[in-house]
């Protein structure tokens, strides 16, 4: 069985992010990058059925400019098998992000496909269930626990207030949430291995997919800086602020 | 904000468990590592290592012979954990990349003016008249730039040659041949608990052998001061002095940027004994460097290199350019300073010691960048001319030290020899003229040399000898508070790990330090790591916050009773640098 994860290059979760002076979007000049976390939840959770013996290869694609290589790179330190990377000047909307993938699908015939709940930059918690409405495909989202068993995937999804457990036909779309796993380090020597396992670049013209832009960024502003706290000298003070200031109850 | 969910999950409880006993290797594990065979080990990814491990390529490629280099970087990727000015002079990188413009070498803003000032106090300065500037510390043709980007771009270059380099990867040990010779290092395990226990994650450390292995840490390298006890090579050479530094990147107001401008200046506010030195660079996009660098031979206990960083930023010298910009980066490193007079043996059976983990930072100029790169140049020339001569590996390179001494870089550590001692034993002013006169008239050439033979953890008088300091407290527009400082530096460890701050024994903290230094630590680290809780009556608590750790190296330095040790934690954790 084929698996196909996706990864993407974003700003590092360490790294506090900065916006630009003229407030036109993120400074990402020299700024740490790195695979998105909950697609390196995905890696993790493909080479754990690689492992267990219920996959046979790992395909991980990743879409947008050129650098974005170094995460696909990761990917098959970690134990994917081959990388595609999809080379675009900018990082594409959701939607074209969706579309490119559908066609390495379409190519590629994964059984199962993994992708992260989001990425950590746009947040927009989209691209896994264009994909799946894209190709037609079932698609169980939020994954904490994922069961493959008899031709079909069992996947239990965070909700609020607790989970559920769909069993999906294949080929199917999976998101991962972050308890799925613990996502293992790259070791040094597969590193190096990783530098020598095949990887693939094509355009979006290739796939016969012109990106297209649906939404345009108007500003971006850092959180309103927190305010220094203050002390009461009592508890009908704290009441009184509470109702008055605060406004909370 | 997912990345807050993420930060909380990862980062876990604020403070970690509070364990001395800790980054044993267990010999089982030790029995299990991989290990991988290399020509050349390099230990550090700054310009030291990386201008060697280039050099080595580029000597392969005349040659055409096979050469494996390998780089190990204990950030999370080349530049991270590179903090420095800067300003600095291209002699080394125009020999190594003769066409370092047309490869896009991000030195993009020559040096336009200098000046120096004299801080007399809080209100008042005087600036040197242009021909009483020393000479050192002129900087035509020099250029203001992140040393970090530039590290960037000399990884790439590497990378490019073919050398191999592994972020994310500590050097945690040195491995020794049975003769005695060094035979590698060995990366640090991952994923073990703070208890020494084996997470889910673990992935124990390989073991890299190299015929010769390059040790370039930068200032006091943990390995680096393992070898130095193990290979006895500072017999001849006088103990090594350091500095403090802490710098801040700006935003500024475009009205008062002047590309290429590069303040220098000493005084208020240190007082009394303590001496440093601040700087103000101009770097591009309207960005300035603001920084201070103090001594770490300072007497009073009470003194704390932070905040008198942040309150010297209220000087009008150096908020005539601030007001009204925005902070936009923090972190600290300490520097070597010691110059020739402490410079140690750099060489030892299988292998040598470069750039700053040997000690080769120009102090007459506050540069250390061009010098290291230089003597990674030489050793990768001594080890790769070895090499070719069938050599299989573990000898001392005596050949260095030749190559060493024919060298500009040794005539430059030469002529600045007396510059820190003078400024040691004659005071700031004294000092000073002393400088001037041999550095700007004799071009250091005089038949003197002052020694400076005091450690500077021993400097440290008792606590009762001073009164505390009052710091002015931080206004939030031009002064900063500790924790709000470090989380700019982005820097961060993985949860749940041994604590790399070991302490050798436990009790000194609040059993000696305390009583007779106030426990310095509280204040000389940048980071605020060290903390002293309780009361008298309760006891007093000593507490580390590893997880905030800057890798300046300051506590390994200076504290008193050296019971301080610095160990690298787990790879890829630490700062974040951008643009430093
Ligand atoms: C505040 C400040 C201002 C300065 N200003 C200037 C200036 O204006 N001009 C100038 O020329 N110089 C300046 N310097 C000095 C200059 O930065 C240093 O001389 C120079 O960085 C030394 O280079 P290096 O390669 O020897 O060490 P470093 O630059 O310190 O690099 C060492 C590298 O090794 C890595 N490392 C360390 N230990 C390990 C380990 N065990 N395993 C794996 N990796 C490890 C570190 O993470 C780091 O990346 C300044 C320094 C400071 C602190
Ligand atoms: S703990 Fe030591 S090395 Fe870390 S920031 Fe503080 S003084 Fe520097």
């Amino acid at each position: 069985m084929k698996i196909l994860v996706t990864v993407k290059r974003v700003i590092d979760y360490n790294v506090k992010v900065r916006v630009k002076p003229d407030h036109s979007d993120v400074d990402l000049a020299n700024v740490k990058m790195a695979m998105n976390p909950f697609c390196e939840i995905a890696v993790e959770e493909a080479v754990r059925l690689k492992e267990a013996g219920l996959a046979t290869e790992i395909l991980a694609v990743s879409v947008g400019p050129k650098a974005c290589q170094e995460q696909i790179r990761t990917a098959l330190a970690l134990g994917a098998d081959r990388g595609i990377h999809i080379e675009t000047e900018d990082f594409p909307e959701s939607l074209e992000v969706a579309r490119l993938l559908a066609k390495v699908v379409e190519a590629e015939r994964p059984e199962l496909i993994i992708t992260g709940k989001q990425s950590i930059d746009s947040d927009n918690n989209q691209t896994g269930q264009m994909l799946a409405a894209l190709l037609d495909l079932p698609q169980g989202t939020f994954a904490s626990a994922l069961k493959l068993a008899d031709g079909r995937v069992e996947v239990t999804r965070e909700i609020d207030g607790g989970l559920q457990t769909l069993s999906l036909s294949l080929p199917a779309v999976v998101t991962t949430d972050l308890r799925l796993n613990e996502p293992r380090y790259a070791s040094l020597p597969n590193i190096m291995k990783a530098k020598k396992k095949p990887l693939e670049v094509r355009t979006p013209a290739e796939l016969g997919v012109q990106p297209r832009a649906h939404t345009r960024l108007l500003k971006v502003e850092a959180p309103a800086e927190r305010k220094g706290g203050i002390k009461v000298a009592s508890i009908d003070e704290l009441v009184e602020k509470l109702k008055n200031e605060a406004k909370v109850i | 904000m997912p990345v807050g969910i993420l930060g909380g999950l990862r980062r876990g409880s604020a403070n970690p468990p509070y364990d001395y006993d800790n980054n044993k290797v267990f010999e089982e594990d030790r029995a299990m590592r991989e290990s991988m065979e290399f020509d050349v080990v390099i230990v550090g990814a700054g310009p030291a290592g990386l201008s060697a491990a280039c050099r080595l390529m580029q000597l392969a490629a005349e040659q055409e012979r096979a050469l494996e280099v390998c780089v190990v970087e204990k950030g999370s990727e080349v530049g991270a954990h590179i903090l420095s000015g800067a300003v600095i002079e291209p002699r080394a990188l125009d020999e190594l990349f003769p066409d370092w413009k047309e490869r896009g070498a991000p030195l993009n803003t020559p040096v336009s003016e200098d000046r120096l000032y004299l801080l007399k106090s809080a209100g008042q300065a005087i600036r040197l008249p242009d021909p009483l500037v020393p000479k050192t510390l002129h900087n035509q043709g020099n250029y203001v730039a992140s040393l970090g980007n530039l590290v960037r771009w000399l990884g790439e270059q590497a990378e490019q040659l073919g050398v191999q380099i592994f972020p994310g990867f500590a050097a945690a040990e040195v491995l020794y041949r049975e003769d005695g010779s060094v035979k590698g290092v060995a990366t640090g395990d991952m994923g073990v608990a703070a208890d020494g226990s084996r997470k889910d994650s673990f992935e124990p450390g390989i073991e890299l052998h190299a015929k010769y292995t390059l040790f370039a840490e930068g200032c006091r390298g943990h390995l680096g001061q393992q070898l130095r006890r193990r290979f006895e090579l500072e017999r001849n050479a006088d103990p090594q002095h350091y500095g403090l530094g802490i710098k801040e990147l700006w935003d500024i107001d475009s009205a008062r940027h002047q590309p290429g401008l590069v303040i220098h200046g000493s005084g208020w506010p240190l007082q009394g004994d303590a001496s440093g030195g601040f700087f103000l660079y101009h770097a591009e996009n309207n960005q300035v460097v603001v920084g201070l660098i103090v001594d770490l031979n300072y007497v009073n206990p009470w003194l704390s290199p932070f905040d008198e960083f942040q309150r010297m930023k209220h000087h009008p010298v150096l908020k005539h350019y601030l007001e009204g910009g925005k902070r936009v980066s923090y972190g600290a490193r300490a520097i070597a300073k010691g110059g020739f007079n402490a410079l140690p043996e750099m060489v030892f059976p299988g292998g040598l010691l470069i750039g700053c983990e040997a000690g080769t930072l120009n102090f007459a100029k506050i540069k250390g960048t061009h010098t290291a790169m230089k003597s990674g140049m030489l050793a990768a020339e001594t080890v790769f001319e070895a090499l070719v001569d069938g050599d299989e590996g573990g000898r001392a390179l005596e050949a260095f030290d030749e190559r060493f001494r024919a060298s500009w870089l040794y005539e430059e550590l030469y002529r600045s020899r007396n510059f820190g001692p003078a400024l040691h034993r004659f005071g700031a002013l004294g000092g000073g003229a002393f400088n001037f006169l041999e550095q700007s008239l004799f071009s250091g050439q005089l038949p003197i040399t002052l020694r400076d033979r005091d450690e500077d953890h021993a400097r440290l008088r008792p606590a009762a000898d001073f009164s505390s300091i009052a710091y002015p407290k931080p206004d939030g527009l031009l002064s900063f508070d500790k924790l709000s400082s470090v989380f700019l530096s982005n820097t961060n460890h993985a949860e749940n790990q041994p604590c790399h701050l070991v302490l050798k024994d436990a009790e000194v903290p609040v059993a000696s330090n305390l009583p007779c230094y106030a426990e310095p630590a509280q204040r000389y680290c940048p980071a605020g790591v060290y903390e002293v809780s309780g009361d008298e009556r309760e006891g007093w608590r000593f507490q580390v916050n590893a997880q905030n750790c800057l890798h300046c190296k300051t506590c390994d330095i200076k504290d008193p009773a050296q019971n301080i040790v610095w160990t690298t934690p787990e790879g890829g954790g630490g700062p974040n640098y951008p643009n430093m």
